[in-house]
């Protein structure tokens, strides 16, 4: 039997022993033991009409009580927010990059006011902007909640992963578990009640819980953000990047979409117009525990050279 | 590699960090500002110590339960001493480096076997009692005899078998740690999946071994020594094939304080095995084997540590294997089962 098939064979044989699948397309609250759960909830985040103006951060800090992050400039474009944290559950990220001498496009937005420009190409910005505001996935096999030693993260009836405030102890292993980077430890502001534990997006479970819209989503003014059942949010994602292949738009393309990729799908997926490394997305995340069978079945290989190895050291030896 | 912003912001196209080998052409990929993809473990130095502590733990108390059985006492003492202490010392640094020490109990809640700090927990709970057991039976032996009556004597009727679970349930102790690093999206951690259990486990047999031979008088250090040397060849062929097996991420072995943490590994664990080997009738000898074995096991575990938190840093380590596999045309995809 090649190494492959024995793997894979760990595979196989740790769902049949556990009822729990590590890997592949699945409904994550039936997985989790829900009978008869909602639909799964999450975000299309089409970034084609992002305009950056950060009103989703807004929200999400004045709903959610997210302290201060950082107050600095940064000198990266508009983005002063660094990056997803224990501080910042949305971060728009800026892209500036030479524009690409395209026609200009339609792209559906109200046209009340002025005509279109007649500025000469040559005196338009030599840049173009790209604006994404980014989100924990909420993924099918979410590392962080496989790896959380105290149960504190917990897989809601909606499908999204939620962390318990009052059970994390700060271990820390979310953190590096990981692909995306988004789950960290609150650092401070000193005297905040959850300094040293894991924070992240909770697609605002308590407005889901009210039947409300997370308030990103209730706050993005050009629906860039949009908020749903997940079945029905994939459909419309893939009806808009065949409208923006139709005008000609052939960068973009769906980030998170597929049931089958590394992480099972993500519950929070995205409409980019580049590579999604671009905009600090790894190309191709994969969850870590999907190998964790096999990582048990090496460390218990080695673990028993470790008791022969002992063994060895006394026997046949007089002294 | 520095993350100095472009003026013009935006894409930043990186020419990756020099290489050892100047012929191996340098990565070039796209970042988000230099901004790293992944998070490094929030984790201090203290875990790193711990990777030690507990090889230390486990390997002493294989040696102090055969040195039981085998009627070598010095060697039982040392082991048992060192297995205790080395426990003790373990449990510190996991409680310290908690967000929340005081919520450590709460590691206690669940059993979950997804995840491998659960898991770990579980063969810390169930190898500390015994392996403690038997560590104070030997402090109790070493007190006046008047003294050992009632309770403190029960310990000493329970030491042998107390021992005995303990060494059983050692090995684990040992190999669990690798799949904690493994199981994260820390490049350089989880690449090395397939081998990092079998350096740490030769790394805690050199480093027990190591004490075994400070510790425990020529004539009856024998065993820590074939440990010892055994651990040793394993760690150092262990951790070669893993970087033949790591890809990219290899790299972080070999650059900055990582680097140098694993040439100091080398360097020691290679000259302690030898002067194990080699000067075995020396006691001078043999004390400074075994220190530099336990300091080689030190530095891998600083090393590997190291490594992981530099490959988590730098975005490269995340974005080049990933973009070359998409690139190749391989993206990890589920396969459905025929």
């Amino acid at each position: 039997m090649s190494l492959r098939d024995s793997l894979k064979d760990a595979g196989a044989s740790w769902r049949e022993t556990f009822g729990t699948s590590l890997f592949g397309p699945l409904d994550p609250a039936r997985d989790a033991g829900y009978d008869d759960p909602p639909k799964r909830k999450g975000f299309f985040t089409d970034t084609s009409v992002c305009i950056g103006c950060k009103a989703c951060e807004v929200a999400c800090k004045e709903w959610n009580d997210v302290p201060e992050n950082l107050f600095e400039m940064l000198g990266t474009s508009y983005d002063n927010s660094h990056s997803l944290n224990a501080n910042q559950w949305r971060h728009v990220a800026f892209v500036e990059r030479p524009a690409p001498q395209a026609p200009p496009v339609d792209l559906g937005m109200p046209t009340v006011g002025a005509e279109p420009s007649d500025v000469p190409s040559e005196d338009k910005p030599d840049f173009q902007w790209l604006m994404s505001s980014d989100v924990c996935k909420h993924c099918t096999h979410a590392a962080c909640l496989d790896v959380c030693p105290t149960g504190s993260l917990f897989r809601s009836e909606f499908g999204t992963v939620v962390v318990q405030d009052e059970i994390c102890n700060g271990c820390g292993y979310c953190v590096a578990a990981c692909p995306y980077g988004v789950i960290d430890r609150r650092k401070g502001p000193e005297g905040d009640p959850k300094v040293g534990i894991a924070q992240k997006c909770t697609l605002c479970y308590d407005r889901l819980t009210d039947g409300q819209t997370p308030a990103c989503a209730k706050a993005c003014p050009t629906e860039s953000i949009q908020y749903g059942d997940v079945e029905e949010l994939r459909q419309r994602a893939d009806e808009r990047v065949a409208t923006l292949h139709e005008r000609g738009i052939m960068d973009a393309r769906l980030y998170g979409n597929d049931p089958e990729d590394g992480v099972g799908g993500t519950g929070a997926f995205f409409l980019l117009l580049d590579e999604p490394e671009v905009y600090g997305l790894p190309p191709d995340p994969v969850v870590t525990t999907k190998d964790l069978p096999a990582m048990f079945n090496r460390a218990g290989a080695a673990a028993l050279a470790l008791l022969a190895g002992a063994a060895i050291s006394f026997l046949g030896r007089d002294r | 590699m520095t993350q100095t912003p472009t003026p013009t912001g935006g894409v930043t196209r990186h020419r990756g960090s020099p290489s050892r080998d100047s012929i191996v052409p340098e990565a070039e990929f796209d970042s988000y500002y230099g901004r790293p993809v992944v998070k490094a473990a929030p984790w201090e130095h203290d875990i790193a110590y711990y990777l030690f502590t507990g090889g230390v733990a486990a390997g002493s108390a294989l040696l102090g339960a055969g040195a039981d059985l085998s009627g070598r006492p010095a060697l039982r003492r040392v082991a048992r001493l060192g297995s205790l202490g080395s426990l003790l010392l373990s449990v510190l640094f996991l409680v310290r480096d908690l967000g929340k020490p005081s919520r450590f109990l709460n590691m206690l809640r669940v059993a979950k076997l997804t995840s491998p700090m659960s898991v770990g927990t579980w063969i810390l709970s169930l190898h500390g009692p015994f392996a403690g057991l038997a560590a104070a039976a030997e402090v109790v032996g070493m007190l006046p005899r008047s003294w050992q009556r009632g309770p403190l004597s029960l310990a000493l009727r329970l030491q042998t078998p107390a021992g005995v679970i303990g060494a059983l349930t050692a090995p684990p102790v040992a190999a669990y740690t690798a799949v904690l690093l493994a199981d994260t999206a820390t490049p350089a951690w989880h690449s090395a999946y397939r081998e990092l259990p079998f350096v740490f486990c030769g790394s805690a047999a050199a480093a027990s071994g190591g004490l075994g031979m400070v510790g425990a008088p020529a004539a009856e250090a024998g065993p820590a020594r074939a440990f010892a040397v055994g651990g040793a060849v394993t760690e150092l062929l262990a951790e070669h094939r893993m970087e033949q097996s790591m890809g990219l991420a290899a790299e972080t072995l070999h650059e900055g304080r990582a680097g140098a943490w694993m040439r100091a590994s080398k360097a020691l664990t290679v000259a302690g095995a030898a002067g194990a080997l080699f000067g075995r009738r020396s006691r001078a000898v043999s004390v400074a084997s075994g220190l530099a074995l336990m300091a080689g096991s030190f530095c891998t575990r600083m090393g590997v540590f190291e490594a992981g938190m530099a490959s988590a840093r730098d975005p490269k380590y995340t974005v080049v294997p990933q973009r070359e596999r998409v690139q190749r045309g391989e993206p990890v995809r589920y396969e459905a089962p025929a």
